[in-house]
């Protein structure tokens, strides 16, 4: 809405515009609860804090690469891409088909070869799974672009369960995994404190993906068309730019940074045809956090949310434990909502306000 | 007075002129069906689609939900992807009021038919039935303050979160700093059936309670059908109603809504709360038919399903929804498990329909907004709001932000 948000409401229900100074000492107060749990957990059991830390960052990669996603498709279209999350689960499953019976890798190959075939499977995940959320946009949402956003939300909604049932077709209600390529041995070790290479894989798959996002972003002419037409379709459009193409990039790179978190979720995981679906919640609800649009808010807001699923998994002090996962996930995303809309790092936007 | 009857006779025109007769035709059609279920059943090729009585109750549960869901969505355009919360809100209601849960206490506030010595609260199933329409309502609101001012794309994610939350505070709410309020992963069953008592019975010759019943299902199909009548009913009304208007107003420009005078926040909130009130009712009768209330039944495809219904009966149509759900419920109930061992048994490939009804249902959500976004059966002022830029390479407006 574009009327300012601190205005009185004039209408007969209470408006629940409460003055910004007590939002934000509820907000601060939430933060600073989290902060004393944080803390007495930490002083209780420091051994266990680090390694959960540790599966924490683990997490936070993979819901950044897929927040990452939404937020993309987000910028340009203005538009919840439901499927982007079953999009990353197909794209896990086929990796393990890529892995073992393409390139045919197993527990028993040598090191230097688990290397080049994951590498060698991520590129051919990523590429196909560029085509396939391309091909996505081109058939489900391209028609609609200028309909109501209701109707392409909706649509988003039927892709997801498209995407869901091919990968259900393909692989049935099988749990897939490849973790058992990757070595437990500890990269490091201090005390009880260990950081397994296994989950440094992850984060040596995932800077280097994040720094060539963000030069594709910044320093390229098409990354720049991006940024143009998220800004204005119609002013880029004037200007030469061909809209059609850039959304068409937009969504392959979305697909292909899905296929490199479902390649890593794989490598940790296990996963089958509908973990894309709550995974999707949870890196949306990243996005939403870090605040939609924005790149470096996306990967800030999955870090958080990963090391908040973890330490409230993992740690013993007062926590709910994995049942309420899903309520505090989504307990956040309402918080944020609430008390800050534009997220962590996102300018206010219409939608929020 | 005579201004309210003049208002019914204007809508007993109204109804005679749009199809009237067909409506009353398929109404007597529908209370007859327990009558010729049987010999439908024992056709040749028509009976292996003929749903038995207790699947037609829950197609006209499911129903009764899409009409209720289309007050949210079709009316008011608000993208609601958590009805399911609603749906159990209501069936948890009648697991608390009507059953042996609560076994510390005994109390019986008009039960029918049921031993006065029973542990538990029970109370009638017809006053459930209303306080789980009203509890539920409560909930809409709750849901609905925080998140309204919120548009389009984003009450959708919130709405779906809520119906997240709350199957698994259901799911584990079996102790809360000590207390079983939701019995876990067990549910609670059995619950009480309707039905009208003693004194009834002998006076009227109801039925004192439709599970001792030899009609039992019977009963609670004519009952379904009531309510489902009294939903559409209401919807019908509300559709012509001031209410219904804004709402419209509303889906349709809400800035423009605003500046002439709707109150967006109280009008959104009572398409929540009167949406989820005919969720809530579904949710209980359902739960009394099914005697017992499950956490398992409430998992996010169930909203899909319902949303499904909508789409392809018409978004905002009262009518299209009742024949959406009755397309997509019979499917659910008969017509996936049908197909499926028909193209079985004639081509011998078993492709496992009913395994695959989601990916089905995705498949009818794309191609009815890709190719008839209005629905089966349209509302006029909507097909025009959704195909409005669908077909152009000009888009009418500035649309950013629309």
């Amino acid at each position: 809405m574009a009327t300012p948000s601190r205005s009185r409401s004039p209408f007969g229900l209470p408006s629940l515009d409460v003055r910004p100074s007590v939002v934000s000492v509820i907000g601060l107060a939430l933060v600073a609860i989290v902060a004393v749990w944080l803390g007495v957990n930490l002083v209780k059991t420091p051994e266990l804090f680090f390694n959960v830390f540790f599966i924490g960052l683990t997490n936070g990669a993979v819901y950044a690469l897929v927040a990452l996603g939404y937020t993309l498709v987000y910028g340009i279209l203005q538009l919840i891409n439901f499927a982007h999350g079953d999009v990353f689960a197909l794209s896990g499953l086929v990796a393990s088909t890529v892995l073992f019976s393409v390139i045919g890798i197993g527990a028993d190959s040598s090191s230097a070869a688990v290397a080049g075939g994951i590498l060698l499977g991520l590129l051919i995940t990523m590429t196909f799974f560029a085509l396939f959320n391309a091909g996505i946009e081109f058939v489900a949402y391209r028609r609609l672009r200028n309909a109501p956003r209701l109707a392409a939300l909706i649509t988003a909604v039927g892709m997801s369960f498209i995407v869901q049932n091919v990968g259900l077709a393909i692989y049935d209600v099988d749990f897939r995994s490849a973790s058992q390529l990757l070595p437990r041995t500890p990269v490091f070790e201090i005390g009880d404190v260990a950081y397994p290479w296994n989950k440094f894989v992850v984060v040596l798959i995932t800077v280097p993906t994040l720094i060539a996002l963000t030069w594709f972003v910044r320093a390229t002419r098409q990354g720049k068309a991006m940024r143009a037409v998220a800004q204005d379709r119609e002013a880029s459009s004037m200007m030469g730019i061909n809209v059609n193409r850039t959304i068409s990039v937009t969504f392959a790179l979305a697909g292909a940074l899905a296929a490199v978190g479902g390649m890593l979720f794989l490598l940790q995981f296990n996963m089958r045809y509908d973990t894309g679906f709550e995974l999707g919640l949870i890196a949306f609800t990243s996005a939403v956090l870090g605040g939609i649009g924005n790149l470096t808010g996306a990967v800030l807001g999955a870090m958080l949310i990963g090391f908040i699923q973890a330490f409230n998994e993992g740690l013993t002090w007062y926590t709910p434990g994995s049942d309420w996962t899903r309520s505090i996930v989504f307990g956040i995303l309402i918080g944020v909502l609430v008390f800050r809309p534009e997220g962590l790092l996102g300018e206010r936007t219409p939608e929020g306000a | 007075m005579a201004e309210r009857a003049g208002a019914a006779a204007d809508l007993a025109r109204r109804v005679l002129r749009h199809g009237g007769t067909l409506a009353i035709v398929l109404v007597v059609l529908a209370v007859l069906y327990p009558t010729y279920v049987g010999w439908l059943s024992s056709l040749p090729l028509v009976g292996d689609f003929t749903p038995s009585v207790a699947g037609l109750v829950v197609i006209i549960v499911f129903t009764m939900m899409a009409v209720g869901l289309n007050v949210v969505v079709g009316y008011a355009g608000l993208l609601d992807l958590g009805y399911v919360a609603f749906y159990a809100a209501g069936a948890y209601t009648s697991a608390w009021l009507a059953s042996q849960h609560f076994s510390q206490t005994s109390r019986h506030i008009g039960s029918a038919g049921l031993n006065p010595e029973l542990p538990g609260i029970h109370m009638s199933l017809w006053a459930v039935l209303l306080i789980a329409g009203l509890f539920t309502a409560l909930t809409g609101i709750l849901i609905g303050l925080p998140t309204l001012r919120l548009r389009g794309d984003y009450l959708a994610i919130v709405t779906l979160g809520f119906g997240e939350i709350i199957p698994q505070f259901v799911r584990n709410g079996d102790n809360l700093f000590g207390f079983n309020l939701t019995n876990g992963t067990f549910g609670i069953s059995p619950i009480d059936a309707p039905g009208f008592g003693e004194s009834l019975n002998t006076t009227l010759g109801l039925p004192v309670n439709y599970q001792q019943s030899f009609q039992r299902e019977s009963l609670f199909f004519w009952t379904a059908l009531a309510l489902l009548l009294f939903t559409v009913f209401c919807c019908v009304r509300l559709r012509d109603s001031r209410l219904g208007r804004a709402w419209v107003a509303i889906r349709e420009d809400e800035t423009a809504a605003a500046a002439m005078g709707v109150p967006l926040m109280r009008t959104k909130t009572w398409s929540y709360a009167i949406g989820a009130f005919f969720g809530g009712i579904a949710g209980a009768y359902y739960a009394s038919f099914k005697s017992g209330a499950f956490p398992a039944d409430f998992y996010f495809n169930i909203s899909i399903f319902l949303l499904c219904m909508v789409i392809l009966g018409g978004m905002g149509s009262v009518w299209g929804a009742v024949v959406g759900g009755v397309i997509l419920g019979w499917l659910n109930v008969e017509g996936l498990a049908t197909i499926g061992s028909k193209i079985a048994q004639t081509t011998g490939v078993n492709l496992e329909v009913p395994k695959y009804q989601f990916g089905i249902y995705g498949v009818i959500i794309v191609a009815m907004m890709l190719f008839r976004p209005s629905g089966l059966i349209a509302e006029r002022r909507h097909k025009r709001e959704l195909e409005e830029g669908v077909h152009d390479d000009e888009p009418m407006y500035e649309d950013r932000h629309t």
